[in-house]
């Protein structure tokens, strides 16, 4: 009896135990100050979804070896660029969707999706070529990457000619607005599509954008379980032992980053349509630690990570950070504190994976 | 002889003109910055001045980066703790209303405590993630900028009480986002005269002087350290001339005087080693061509501020002297470490630890010494940087800290494994040309500042991310490499 209570706790963790104690705790602090505990639960659903494809893709770049995907960003430039040439070519508003607005906020988003979807599989591979060349310290170098490409985007953002009202500044200004309206093309186009529930009173569960994200997760799934993504695994587990084997390291390593990317891109378009609004400029700049930290939270490791980490580790996170403020507020009134436990708990959490990694990502010689 | 100096000068060129095209990083940035300050539209003074201030102002935050290079650690992303410490201390200190000299040195002492506490824990942090210190240092500054907004916002006033309308929020609890430190710290380095900085160094000098002729009762070399003692005095003495104490009470120095003294310096230098090798030891076999060298370009020098540009330049510049001398300092005991045990046992364990190891030498130990160095140097570094800024934002002031010391300590040249002085200094110089010009040359080019601005960020976290890769790529290199060796 003593051993398997002992089994289960290694399988938990002591990180998660103590964040889904904390959690709990949080919840009935929020009962116990009499707050809407419905709207709060609607909240948490929203940010399931909202982040949900951002977080899964750590999984491909974990398991084929990569580490967690600190170089994301890449990904959400590329979804960026995408939903702006989506909102350029003004394709919600197209005389073949004048009848039917839901139907052209759809495509717009399938476009954006699509388009950006693609662009990021050519860009993440040549990001995989690049990590490829730099094992071992792939962490260090996607973060700074990552940094990078946002800073070079910040150039490409200002100098970009675009004429569509929305993107533009209305007065003066150079280049594109730092955020967005999306309210002419996608805005929570997944979040309205067969929602349950009332968005002012009461528990509004958001199908579409769920839907959306396990639909994501099960081809995701399905890949893994699929011979390219056993490959994959393998190739990201031992290397030496997989190459023996006849798979070729280097290539599934390019996929699953190429794979990674590609998701970020998907993952940001999600993000925007459930926020209202495109984030431009440097508001991606940290968005990569944050999926990293709720990837950790779900249970995996910096070498291993399933499906079932993502929707945890997800709701957990994302779970905390919306419950905790309102909290956090009603207790200690006039201290914003929901930023600060974001901080301590994504930087920390990663921190406590980091000692944790025994070889594998981490480089010992 | 002749002959001689010519082939040394000829190498040293040619090393030179190698070492600067085998470092594409350094090559470009070169370019860049000149091509950048050809365009400014501005004044050359103007940009040179800027430089020079800012020069005095990160200089010392990016030497303090050498230490955990060193013992191979990497780049230390983990001195924005050391930044912390010394705004912890600088807002103590500013909260008890102490100001000038008096105020910087507590800053000090009770800094330097607060980052050998950091710095202990960064190294043991470290010691836990070896091989992935860099990834671990990056996320244990955001890590610590929750904590450090934690108790800024929400412990200081919250649990520990502070009555002091100017600083906190209004309702007592938390930080306001700027604490003013013109009338209290500001310049509280910088404008501490030549004179006390001479005398105070004289001091010590005499001392440590006197007591190493106590201590070490050996014979040898005993009339030079004689000499000295007498001399120090007399140094000493000289500072009381009126004419002399007039011009060292100032506490800034014209560039001008200072390439001056800078030139005599080194030729009496020069001469004196000259003539003690060749006149009074007899010494035939002694290279002295880098005496020469020394001698031929202090002169060179000096002849150039009679250009007339150059000599416009050398009268708008005024150089904080003690700013200037805690860095000249700090590249001494940079350079002194090396020769100390803990110095080569930092260089052993960040050559290969199992060697280390096996060599009795306590890896875990010496890296945490490092850290702990590094974090200390740090935070003095940002108590030099926040009293030559002069407003001090409580929540940004040190965001950027690391990234910045550590994109200008690659621009100048060094990399993961390798730097020194030399790399940080070269890199300080270009990596804020290339600032202060960038959205200067922007504005003038495209008629936007705002591309200069996000170009200089690029920039930064672009040569980063090269620098970082470059690395990773030689070292998975070199292993093939060394295998076919064993």
């Amino acid at each position: 009896m003593n051993k398997l209570i002992k089994n289960i706790y290694q399988s938990i963790g002591l990180p998660r135990l103590i964040i889904f104690a904390f959690f709990i705790l949080v919840v009935f602090a929020a009962g116990f100050y009499n707050m809407d505990v419905l709207s709060l639960m609607s909240n948490v659903l929203r940010r399931w979804g909202m982040y949900g494809i951002l977080v899964l893709a750590m999984v491909p770049s974990i398991q084929c070896g990569n580490g967690p995907n600190f170089g994301v960003s890449l990904g959400i430039v590329c979804g960026l660029f995408g939903s702006l040439v989506s909102i350029e070519l003004d394709i919600a508003n197209l005389s073949i969707f004048a009848d039917n607005k839901h139907l052209g906020a759809w495509m717009s988003l399938l476009f954006a999706v699509v388009l950006s979807a693609l662009i990021a599989w050519f860009v993440g591979m040549g990001y995989g070529v690049l990590l490829n060349r730099v094992k071992g310290s792939e962490m260090t170098v996607s973060t700074y990457v990552g940094f990078s490409v946002i800073a070079f985007m910040n150039i490409l953002w200002v100098t970009l000619p675009f004429t569509n009202g929305d993107i533009k500044w209305p007065i003066g200004g150079e280049g594109a607005r730092n955020t967005i309206t999306l309210a002419n093309s996608f805005s929570e186009v997944l979040n309205n599509t067969a929602s349950i529930g009332n968005q002012d009173t009461g528990l509004f569960v958001p199908t579409g954008l769920l839907l959306f994200f396990f639909l994501f997760c099960f081809i995701i799934y399905l890949f893994l379980k699929s011979k390219t993504g056993i490959a994959m695994s393998a190739a990201g587990a031992n290397p030496n032992f997989a190459k023996a084997s006849g798979i070729n390291v280097n290539k599934m390593r390019i996929i699953g980053t190429a794979l990674s990317t590609s998701l970020g891109a998907v993952g940001i378009i999600t993000y925007a349509q459930a926020f209202g609004f495109l984030q431009m400029y440097n508001a991606p700049l940290m968005m990569g630690f944050s999926c990293v930290a709720a990837v950790l939270i779900g249970g995996a490791s910096t070498t291993r990570a399933r499906i079932s980490h993502v929707i945890i580790g997800t709701f957990l996170f994302q779970g905390l950070l919306v419950v905790a403020l309102p909290v956090a507020n009603s207790v200690l009134t006039g201290t914003d504190l929901s930023d600060i436990i974001r901080m301590i708990v994504s930087n920390g959490i990663i921190l406590y994976a980091l000692t944790k990694a025994k070889g594998g990502a981490a480089n010992e010689e | 002889m002749k002959n001689n100096f010519f082939t040394y000068t000829k190498k040293q060129c040619s090393d030179l003109i190698k070492g600067i095209y085998s470092n594409k990083v350094v090559l470009m940035f070169l370019i860049l910055c000149i091509f950048g300050i050809s365009t400014t539209g501005k004044p050359l003074t103007y940009t040179i001045s800027e430089v020079f201030s800012r020069f005095s102002r990160n200089t010392f935050l990016v030497l303090a980066l050498i230490i955990p290079v060193l013992a191979g650690l990497g780049l230390n992303f983990g001195i924005v703790v050391g930044a912390m410490a010394a705004q912890i201390a600088i807002f103590f200190v500013v909260y008890w209303g102490l100001s000038g000299v008096s105020g910087l040195l507590l800053c000090i002492l009770l800094s330097t405590p607060i980052a050998i506490l950091f710095g202990y824990l960064t190294g043991a942090l470290y010691n836990k993630t070896k091989g992935a210190e860099m990834i671990s240092g990056m996320v244990l500054a955001y890590f610590a900028d929750g904590l450090y907004y934690l108790l800024f916002l929400f412990i200081l006033g919250g649990v520990i009480p502070i009555n002091n309308e100017t600083l906190m929020i209004s309702g007592g609890v938390g930080v306001k986002n700027t604490i003013d430190l013109t009338g209290n710290l500001k310049y509280s380095l910088d404008n501490i005269s030549m004179l006390i900085l001479v005398r105070t160094i004289l001091t010590l000098y005499f001392i440590v002087s006197f007591a190493n002729l106590w201590v070490r009762k050996n014979k040898e070399g005993r009339t030079i350290q004689i000499i000295k003692l007498v001399l120090i005095p007399i140094t000493f003495g000289i500072t009381f001339i009126p004419m002399v104490s007039q011009f060292m009470g100032t506490d800034r120095l014209l560039l001008l005087d200072a390439i001056t003294i800078a030139c005599v310096i080194a030729i009496i230098y020069a001469v004196v080693k000259l003539i003690s090798i060749r006149f009074i030891q007899k010494d035939k076999d002694t290279d002295i061509n880098r005496l020469i060298s020394i001698l031929i370009v202090a002169v060179i020098s000096y002849g150039l501020t009679y250009i007339p540009a150059i000599y416009d330049i050398t009268l708008a510049v005024y150089l904080p002297v003690c700013t200037y001398a805690a860095i000249i300092l700090l590249c001494g005991f940079n350079r002194w470490l090396l020769s100390t045990r803990l110095g080569q046992n930092m260089r052993t364990v960040g050559q290969s630890r199992t060697v280390a190891n096996s060599a009795g030498i306590n890896v875990n130990k010496t890296r945490i010494i490092a850290m702990c160095l590094s974090t200390v140097l740090a935070s003095w570094g940002q108590i030099i940087y926040l009293q030559n800024l002069g407003t001090f934002s409580t929540y940004g002031a040190h965001t950027m800290v690391g990234q910045y010391a550590i994109a200008a300590l690659l621009v100048g040249g060094a990399s993961v494994q390798k730097a020194n002085n030399k790399h940080a200094i070269l890199g300080v110089i270009l990596f804020h040309t290339l600032f202060v010009v960038a959205p200067l040359s922007a504005s003038n080019l495209f008629g936007s500042a705002l591309i200069g601005e996000y170009f200089r960020v690029f920039i930064c976290y672009g040569v980063i991310a090269l620098s970082l890769a470059m690395h990773a790529w030689k070292t998975l290199k070199k292993p093939e490499v060394a295998k076919g060796d064993k």
